[in-house]
C-alpha cells in the first residue's frame, strides 16, 4: 500500500511538469498544451485517488502512523528547516476532491476558451499552463507536511490567483483588433485587489509560523501537535496571551484571507473578472477553502490556543465565521451579476465551515469544504455554460444586425437572461440540481453538510446554555440558509424562467459536450456527495467521514469529536426554510420583465440598496485606508519632490560650484602659471640661448680663445 | 747667447699671427694654414724650453716631433673635408658653412 504513498510527490509534481513544459515548450500548440495539463491533472487524480484508497485500507489507526517524507531544507544557524510531506486521513478526503474537481475544470476550460475556434482565447496554452501550476499547488498545500511547504504552496496559489483573476487584462494589442478596455481596466484591479487583500492575511499568518518556529523549533505538523509542545505553547505568554492563543489567531489571520471571511472578503466578489473555469477551480472550489483546510488541519493548535486562552480563539473563529455566512447570504440577495451571486454565496458557504470549526465540529466543516467544492464548481461552470451561451447569442445578433449592437452588453447580468431552460437543458439541469444542492434540499449533498454544522451548533447550545455562542451561531446559519434559499431562486427564476430579456438570451444555445459533461459528472456528485457522512443513526454508512477523519488529530489529546444523530428540529426546521424560500424567490422573480423594480426592491427599499452597495463596504475601506494611503503615498511624493530632491540638487549645486572654482584654479594657477609658466621660460632662455649656436667654426674658436684669455687673466691676477 | 724670452716672445707672435689668421680668414684652407702656424709656435715654444731648462732629458724634442706628425696626418684630414665640403656645397669658405647652426 505504500506503493501509492511514495508517489505522492509526483501528484504535485507532475502538474507542475506541465506547467513548465507548456510555458516553455508547448505554448505555440494550443491542443497539445491542453491536453498536457489535462493528461498532468489526470495522472495526479489517479495517484492521489490511489492514495485515498490506501489510506482507507490501511485501518483507523492511520493517525498514529502517518506515511510522511520529509527532507532538511535550509540550514539555518544551529537548526534546520524541514519541509516534507505527509499524508493522514484528513489529507486524504482532501485528495479525493481537490484533482478530481481541477481535472473536470480543465476539461471543461477547453470548450469555454473556445479550442479550435474563430474566437479561441489568444492567449489559449498560457491559462492550461497557469491552472496547472495552480493545481500543483493546491495538491502540495494538502499534501504538506510541514507549515513552512505548506506557507509556499499557498503563496504560489496566491500568485496562480493573481494571474488568472488578471487574464484577461493582458492583452496582445498588436494581434488583437477588438479589446475591451473597460474589462481589462476592471481586470488588473481585481488582480491587485487581491494580490494585496490577501497579502494582509499572508502576513499574519507568516508572522504565526514565526512565532511557532521562535517557540517550538519545528514547523512539522507532526511535531507541533505533539501534546507537550502544544502544553509548552500554552504556558509561554506574549503580550499577557498563552503563545498557542496568539499563534493560532495569527494562523487564523491568513485563513480569513485566503477564505475571504469577514474583514477581508471583499476581494472574492472582484475575482470574478476572470475567466468562469477560474471562477469556480480557485474561487470557489478549492484555493478559498485552503484556508479552512489551514485551519481544520491545525486545528490542535487553536484548541490548545483556546482553551489556554478561555476559550477565545475558536469564538473569534465561530463569530467571524457567523457573521460572513449570514451577511455574505444578504448581499447575494441583490447582486444582478450571475457570477457576482455565486461569489457571495461562496464566501457564506465558506463562513458556515468556519463557524463550524470555531465550535468545535471539524469534521462538519471538512465535510461541508468537500460537498461545497463539488456543488459550487457545478453552478459557476454552469453559469459559465449560460454566460458562454449568451455571448455566442449576442454575437450571433451583432452579426445579423452587420454591427456590434449595443457594445456594453453584460453577458453576466442576469436581468437580461431569462428563459434558457429551453435552450440550454444540460445546463440548465445540472444547475437545478448544484442550487438544490446548495439550498440543502434533502437527499442533496448540501443538506447533509449544512445540517451538520447546524446539528452540532443546536447540540451545543441545547449543551451551553440559553445565550451561550452555539445559539448566534445556528441562528445566523439558519437564516443563511433562508436567504441562500431566497438568492438561489431568484438567480434560477431570472436566470432559466420567464421570457428571454434580449436578444442574446433569445439567440443562446447550449455549450459544448466538453463543457456540460464536466457539468454532469460534477451533478452526480453533488446528488450523492451526501453518502460521505450520513447522520451517525444512519445505519450502515452512518458517520463515515467521522470514523475517517475523525481521529485525526487524536495524537494532539486536546481534539475529539464524535458523529451526531440526525436532530429532527434542525433539519426539519432548515428543509422547510430551503424549500419554502427557493419556491418563494423562483415563483416572484421567474415572470419578472425588464426595468420593472424588482420584489426585493420594492419590499425592502433602503435595505435593498445596502445590500446592493455590499454595506458600502467597499466605500468604507476605500476612505478608511485607501484614500489616507493614498493621501500619504502623495505627501511622501511630495516631501520627496519638495525637500529630499531639494536637498540632492543643493548638495550637488554646492558640489558642483566648488568644482568650478576648482577648475578655475586649476586652469588658470596650476595649468597657465605654474607649468606653462616653467616652459614659457625654458622656452625663452632656450630661445636665446641657442643664438650661440651659429655654426660657424670661427664663432667657436674665438669664444674658446677669449676665454682662455680670460682665464689666464684671471690666473694671473687672482 | 740670446735669453730665453726672445723665442718666447717670437712663438708667441707667431701663434697670434695664426690665431688671428684662423678668426678672419675664409677660406677654409688659410684656416687650415693658421693653424699650421699656431701649432708651429708650440713646437717653437717645446724645443726652446728643451734648450734652455732640461737639456739632458729628449723629452721636449721628442714632444715636438709628435705634435708635427699629428699636425701633417690633420692637414691631410682637413684637406679630405674641404674636397669633400667643397663638392657638396660648391665653396669652402668657412662663412657660408653654418649647417650645424640651430
Amino acid at each position: 500500500m505504500d506503493f501509492f504513498f511514495n508517489l505522492a510527490p509526483l501528484a504535485i509534481l507532475v502538474p507542475l511538469l506541465m506547467f513548465a513544459a507548456i510555458i516553455l515548450f508547448t505554448h505555440p500548440n494550443n491542443r497539445l498544451s491542453s491536453s498536457l495539463a489535462i493528461g498532468g491533472i489526470a495522472f495526479s487524480t489517479i495517484i492521489s485517488w490511489g492514495i485515498v484508497l490506501a489510506t482507507i485500507l490501511s485501518g483507523e489507526h492511520i493517525w498514529e502512523e502517518t506515511w510522511q517524507i520529509s527532507i532538511p531544507w535550509l540550514p539555518a544557524g544551529t537548526s534546520v528547516l524541514w519541509i516534507g510531506l505527509e499524508v493522514d486521513s484528513l489529507t486524504a478526503a482532501m485528495l479525493f476532491m481537490v484533482p478530481f474537481v481541477c481535472m473536470l475544470i480543465f476539461i471543461y476550460s477547453q470548450g469555454y476558451m473556445n479550442l479550435g475556434k474563430p474566437n479561441q482565447d489568444p492567449r489559449y496554452s498560457r491559462f492550461f499552463a497557469y491552472i496547472s501550476l495552480f493545481a500543483a499547488g493546491m495538491i502540495g498545500l494538502v499534501l504538506s507536511g510541514s507549515l513552512l511547504l505548506l506557507f509556499i504552496f499557498w503563496e504560489l496559489m496566491g500568485l496562480c490567483s493573481y494571474l488568472l483573476i488578471g487574464f484577461w487584462s493582458f492583452r496582445d494589442r498588436d494581434t488583437e483588433d477588438h479589446i475591451d478596455e473597460a474589462q481589462v481596466k476592471r481586470a488588473r484591479a481585481a488582480a491587485l485587489k487581491a494580490f494585496l487583500t490577501t497579502r494582509i492575511g499572508d502576513v499574519l499568518l507568516f508572522s504565526g509560523m514565526v512565532l511557532l518556529w521562535a517557540y517550538t523549533g519545528t514547523l512539522n505538523f507532526s511535531e507541533i501537535f505533539q501534546p507537550e509542545v502544544l502544553e509548552h505553547l500554552a504556558e509561554i505568554t506574549i503580550w499577557g496571551l498563552p503563545a498557542a492563543t496568539v499563534i493560532a489567531l495569527l494562523v487564523f489571520g491568513g485563513a480569513v484571507g485566503k477564505s475571504a471571511q469577514f474583514p477581508l472578503h471583499v476581494w472574492l466578489p472582484d475575482a470574478m473578472e476572470g475567466p468562469t473555469p477560474v471562477s469556480a477551480l480557485i474561487h470557489a472550489a478549492t484555493m478559498v477553502a485552503a484556508g479552512v483546510y489551514l485551519v481544520a488541519r491545525t486545528y490542535p493548535l487553536f484548541v490548545a490556543g483556546s482553551v489556554a486562552g478561555d476559550g477565545s480563539v475558536l469564538a473569534v473563529v465561530a463569530v467571524i465565521g457567523a457573521i460572513t455566512a449570514f451577511f455574505g447570504a444578504t448581499i447575494g440577495l441583490a447582486q444582478n451579476d450571475i457570477k457576482r451571486v455565486l461569489a457571495y454565496s461562496t464566501i457564506s458557504q465558506l463562513g458556515y465551515m468556519m463557524m463550524a470549526l470555531g465550535i468545535g465540529a471539524y469534521v462538519a466543516a471538512v465535510f461541508h469544504l468537500l460537498t461545497h467544492a463539488f456543488f459550487k464548481a457545478l453552478l459557476f461552470l454552469g453559469s459559465g455554460s449560460v454566460i458562454h451561451g449568451v455571448e455566442h447569442g449576442h454575437h450571433e445578433i451583432a452579426h445579423h444586425s452587420d454591427h456590434h449592437g449595443d457594445d456594453d452588453f453584460n453577458p453576466n447580468d442576469m436581468k437580461t437572461m431569462g428563459g434558457l431552460r429551453h435552450r440550454m437543458p444540460r445546463t440548465f439541469w445540472t444547475y437545478i440540481i448544484g442550487t438544490l444542492a446548495l439550498v440543502g434540499w434533502l437527499p442533496f449533498a448540501g443538506f447533509w453538510s449544512k445540517d451538520e454544522i447546524l446539528g452540532e451548533a443546536f447540540h451545543l447550545w441545547r449543551e451551553g446554555g440559553t445565550f451561550s455562542l452555539p445559539l448566534w451561531v445556528w441562528l445566523a446559519g439558519t437564516l443563511g440558509a433562508l436567504i441562500t434559499a431566497l438568492y438561489m431562486g431568484r438567480q434560477i427564476g431570472l436566470v432559466f424562467w420567464g421570457e428571454p430579456r434580449h436578444g442574446a438570451a433569445e439567440h443562446a444555445h447550449e455549450s459544448p459536450h466538453s463543457m456540460t459533461t464536466p457539468l454532469i459528472v460534477l451533478a452526480i456528485f453533488a446528488v450523492i456527495g451526501g453518502l460521505a457522512n450520513l447522520p451517525s443513526n444512519v445505519p450502515l454508512v452512518g458517520g463515515e467521514l467521522h470514523h475517517f477523519i475523525g481521529e485525526v488529530h487524536e495524537v494532539s489529546e486536546v481534539v475529539h469529536s464524535e458523529a451526531l444523530a440526525l436532530n429532527a428540529i434542525v433539519a426539519g426546521l432548515s428543509t422547510v426554510l430551503a424549500v419554502g424560500g427557493l419556491i418563494f424567490g423562483w415563483a416572484i422573480y421567474r415572470n419578472y420583465r425588464v426595468g420593472e423594480v424588482e420584489p426585493f426592491q420594492r419590499w425592502l427599499g433602503p435595505v435593498f440598496t445596502l445590500l446592493k452597495n455590499k454595506y458600502y463596504v467597499d466605500e468604507l475601506y476605500r476612505a478608511v485606508f485607501i484614500r489616507p494611503t493614498v493621501w500619504l503615498a502623495d505627501i511622501s511624493f511630495r516631501f520627496d519632490t519638495g525637500v529630499i530632491d531639494y536637498l540632492v540638487n543643493l548638495v550637488g549645486r554646492v558640489t558642483r560650484v566648488v568644482a568650478d572654482f576648482g577648475g578655475v584654479f586649476d586652469a588658470k594657477v596650476i595649468d597657465s602659471t605654474l607649468v606653462d609658466g616653467t616652459g614659457k621660460v625654458t622656452n625663452s632662455f632656450g630661445g636665446w640661448l641657442r643664438q650661440t649656436q651659429t655654426g660657424r667654426v670661427q664663432n667657436y674658436v674665438l669664444v674658446i680663445a677669449v676665454t682662455v684669455l680670460l682665464l689666464l687673466g684671471l690666473y694671473l691676477y687672482l | 747667447m740670446i735669453p730665453l724670452y726672445w723665442w718666447l716672445i717670437v712663438a708667441a707672435a707667431l701663434f697670434c699671427i695664426g690665431l688671428y689668421a684662423v678668426l678672419s680668414r675664409k677660406n677654409a684652407i688659410a684656416v687650415l694654414m693658421g693653424i699650421e702656424l699656431m701649432l708651429n709656435a708650440v713646437n717653437l715654444n717645446l724645443v726652446a724650453f728643451w734648450r734652455y731648462i732640461t737639456p739632458q732629458a729628449l723629452t721636449g724634442q721628442v714632444f715636438a716631433i709628435f705634435v708635427i706628425t699629428v699636425a701633417a696626418a690633420e692637414a691631410a684630414v682637413g684637406l679630405a673635408i674641404f674636397i669633400s665640403v667643397y663638392r657638396m656645397h660648391g665653396s669652402i669658405n668657412v662663412e657660408k658653412l653654418d649647417t650645424m647652426r640651430w
